[in-house]
């Protein structure tokens, strides 16, 4: 159990370290295009993937560094991906936003708001005429609730009991606009219940309750009794992306979600509890730093595509 | 017949959808031939039969694509044959459904998605567009996408201006999909097969005056290569380059040229996604002429992409300039006569080959 929470500490302060990196590599313009941060939200990511197996699925949003991270997609070849090189894990044709592994079961990566959860819904479909025991587990942000796609792939999933998690990060805001300023009901989990799904609203700060949540979720769809929504409050502590001036709520709100960071919490109920100290912190920190100078290092190193196969990945290749 | 409005033949059950009160009979064919002369909606039942038969990891999902029958009668009875799971009726949720056609064939599945017709298809262009396309690129070609999506496009039976659209043409625009548009009995059997087959995904367009015309099926694909474009009719004269519901406008069109001694090609695209460059050029190349009809509006239309590539590749060629015959740049309009006015038809073919003619 120590193991695991020392585990779960690490997995959260990788994804934090590995985004800041990306904000000295964006200003460094090593990264381009648009980069979303989950930093503050790193709890969602560790917990969710902490409770599927192996073979389980997970399509995510725009803002999925930290799931592709937890998930298992090696450091380096996200690094190369914000690189835009060929050793990416989506050989830099992606980017930040479309993060593609699918040896781990990432099917991306989706800047299409709500656009993935058809996609879980296929799959899950597949999965369920072919008899095979695997969760798709659909990311998405409060903003997605709003779409058409999202209501469509809920009562299909209810529909055909299918085995789809609808996992949803309820961080207040899609960009710049609150929640309570788009949505007529803003307790999210309980816009289930217009699908008769099972739902429950899980405090999204805290790794080991967002862990045993998505475990009870996950293992009543793996029984085959039908797809459940979470809805996990958390909160972004940087602006939406890098383009964002963040005009649009009080600093104090964001100091007030700063109090709760998931991964400050979680280290100091660990050391309260004896199960860390400040050494072994500072030595996951540099193993960390060690992991990321060296994923900085590869992705730097990396080859760019020959302009000669831009148009390579369009349709199948068939050989001739 | 043509692409004229025609009054529903006996055996067509009217577009549910519509609301039209069904009185008419349906077809309900008893022992199931898969080859012989068979009407359009026939030949791809059977294509469905057979490809649900050869290969548990298809199945048709759609609306009303299972208890109703399918809205244009094509999946008639394979409910009763393949049962709900394979036979899969979907709610009103074209975004919802395509997406998940796309999924499942993600992970293995060889899913056939209808969309009633191409107007709603505009419900589900974000996953037709964002990801069926792209998928395999954004990743890395690391996913494979081999869904068949089918669905119903083009005018003639009175449906106005949100049932009667072409636009087959849109989609052509978009890399990393394949669209065909069978326009025989014989397509209509055998390249749903090769659409399957394909690995990456495919729209396949079925004009809706097509599903009662009798063709021939024959035991192996006539034209073999969903690619593939077809001269329908050989001719010395034009080149007639057409697809789909068209097809039968311009090969009557060329009946009636050649008692004026106008021997006009006529060469059906069959695939609007890749465009079969060879045999079009091919044509070209001995008529030296050219005229295209195609029941998208003019502009910015694959009739303007077909034109540009002549003017490109066989520029030299030509004796004229490209004729086009399209519908009229306006919704289409529900009165009979007004939606035939917007239409091609075999008297405006004539004429535009006549203008080639004499330039
Ligand atoms: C269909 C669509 N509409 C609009 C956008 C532009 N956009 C990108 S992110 C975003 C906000 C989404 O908010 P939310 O779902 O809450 O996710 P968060 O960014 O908060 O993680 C918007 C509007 C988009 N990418 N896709
Ligand atoms: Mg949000």
């Amino acid at each position: 159990m120590n193991d695991h929470l020392r585990h779960l500490y690490r997995e959260m302060l990788r994804i934090r370290r590995f985004e800041e990196r990306c904000v000295e590599l964006y200003s460094a313009t090593k990264i381009r295009g648009f980069l979303h941060l989950c930093i503050g939200e790193e709890a969602v990511a560790v917990g969710v993937m902490a409770a599927l197996d192996p073979d389980d699925r997970v399509a995510s949003t725009y803002r999925e560094h930290g799931h592709a991270l937890a998930r298992g997609v090696p450091i380096r070849s996200v690094m190369a991906e914000m690189y835009g090189k060929m050793e990416g894990c989506s050989r830099g044709r992606g980017g930040s936003m479309h993060l593609f592994d699918t040896s781990v079961g990432l099917y991306g990566g989706n800047a299409i708001v709500a656009g993935g959860l058809p996609l879980t819904i296929g799959m899950g479909l597949a999965d369920r005429l072919t008899g095979r025991p695997i969760v798709n587990v659909a990311l998405f942000g409060d903003g997605a609730l709003a779409e058409g796609e999202f209501h469509e792939s809920m009562n299909l999933a209810a529909l055909w009991n299918l085995p789809v998690l609808f996992a949803c990060e309820n961080n207040r805001y899609a960009m710049g606009t609150a929640l309570s300023k788009t949505h007529a009901e803003t307790d999210l989990a309980a816009r289930a219940a217009g699908y008769g799904m099972p739902a429950e609203t899980v405090d999204g700060m805290d790794v080991v309750a967002v862990e045993e949540a998505t475990r009870r979720a996950v293992d009543s769809i793996r029984a085959g009794e039908g797809p459940r929504f979470i809805e996990f409050l958390t909160y972004r502590f940087r602006a939406h992306s890098m383009y964002d001036p963040d005009r649009y709520r009080e600093s104090t709100e964001v100091e007030e979600w700063k109090e709760r960071d998931p991964i400050a919490r979680l280290a100091e109920q660990l050391i309260d509890d004896g199960v860390i100290d400040q050494e072994s912190i500072d030595a996951i920190e540099a193993e960390i730093e060690r992991e990321l100078d060296d994923a900085v290092e590869f992705a730097e190193a990396g080859t760019l595509e020959p302009v000669e196969d831009l148009t390579r990945f369009v349709l199948t290749e068939v050989p001739t | 017949m043509t692409a004229q409005p025609t009054t529903q033949p006996a055996t067509t059950r009217t577009t549910g959808h519509t609301g039209t009160p069904d009185t008419t009979k349906i077809a309900v064919d008893g022992a199931p031939a898969s080859t012989g002369t068979m009407t359009y909606r026939e030949a791809m039942r059977a294509a469905l039969r057979e490809a649900l038969t050869d290969d548990d990891r298809v199945f048709l999902m759609g609306e009303d694509v299972g208890s109703y029958g399918g809205c244009f009668a094509v999946s008639l009875g394979l409910l009763e044959e393949f049962g709900p799971d394979r036979i899969r009726d979907t709610p009103l949720s074209e975004s919802g459904f395509v997406g998940a056609g796309i999924g499942a064939a993600m992970v293995g599945m060889r899913p056939i998605v209808e969309i009633m017709t191409v107007n709603f298809s505009l419900l589900a262009l974000d996953q037709i567009m964002n990801n069926a396309a792209t998928l395999q690129h954004m990743s890395g070609g690391q996913i494979q996408v081999p869904i068949v999506i089918r669905m119903t496009t083009g005018a003639g039976r009175q449906l106005a201006a949100q049932h009667s659209h072409s636009l087959e043409g849109w989609f052509a625009h978009i890399p990393g999909i394949k669209v065909i548009a069978p326009a025989t009995a014989d397509d209509a059997r055998w390249m749903l097969r090769e659409a399957l087959a394909d690995p990456d995904p495919v729209l396949l367009f079925e004009h809706g005056s097509l599903y009662n015309v009798k063709g021939e099926v024959g035991a192996t694909p006539e034209i073999p290569g969903i690619e593939r474009a077809a001269i329908r009719r050989p001719g010395r004269d034009v080149s007639i380059i057409t697809y789909g519901g068209t097809l039968r406008t311009c090969l009557d069109a060329a009946d009636l040229l050649a008692d004026q001694g106008i021997d006009a090609e006529v060469i059906d695209l069959r695939s609007l996604r890749p465009l079969d460059d060879a045999t079009i050029m091919a044509s070209v190349g001995r008529t030296h002429r050219a005229v295209i009809v195609d029941e998208g509006w003019r502009s910015g239309s694959i009739s303007a992409e077909i034109s540009a590539r002549i003017t490109e590749q066989a520029f030299y060629a030509l004796d004229a300039p490209v004729g086009r015959v399209c519908s009229e740049e306006v919704p289409v309009p529900y009165a009979q006569h007004l939606e035939a006015a917007t239409l091609p038809s075999v008297d405006k073919i004539v004429k535009a080959v006549h203008e080639a003619m004499e330039p």
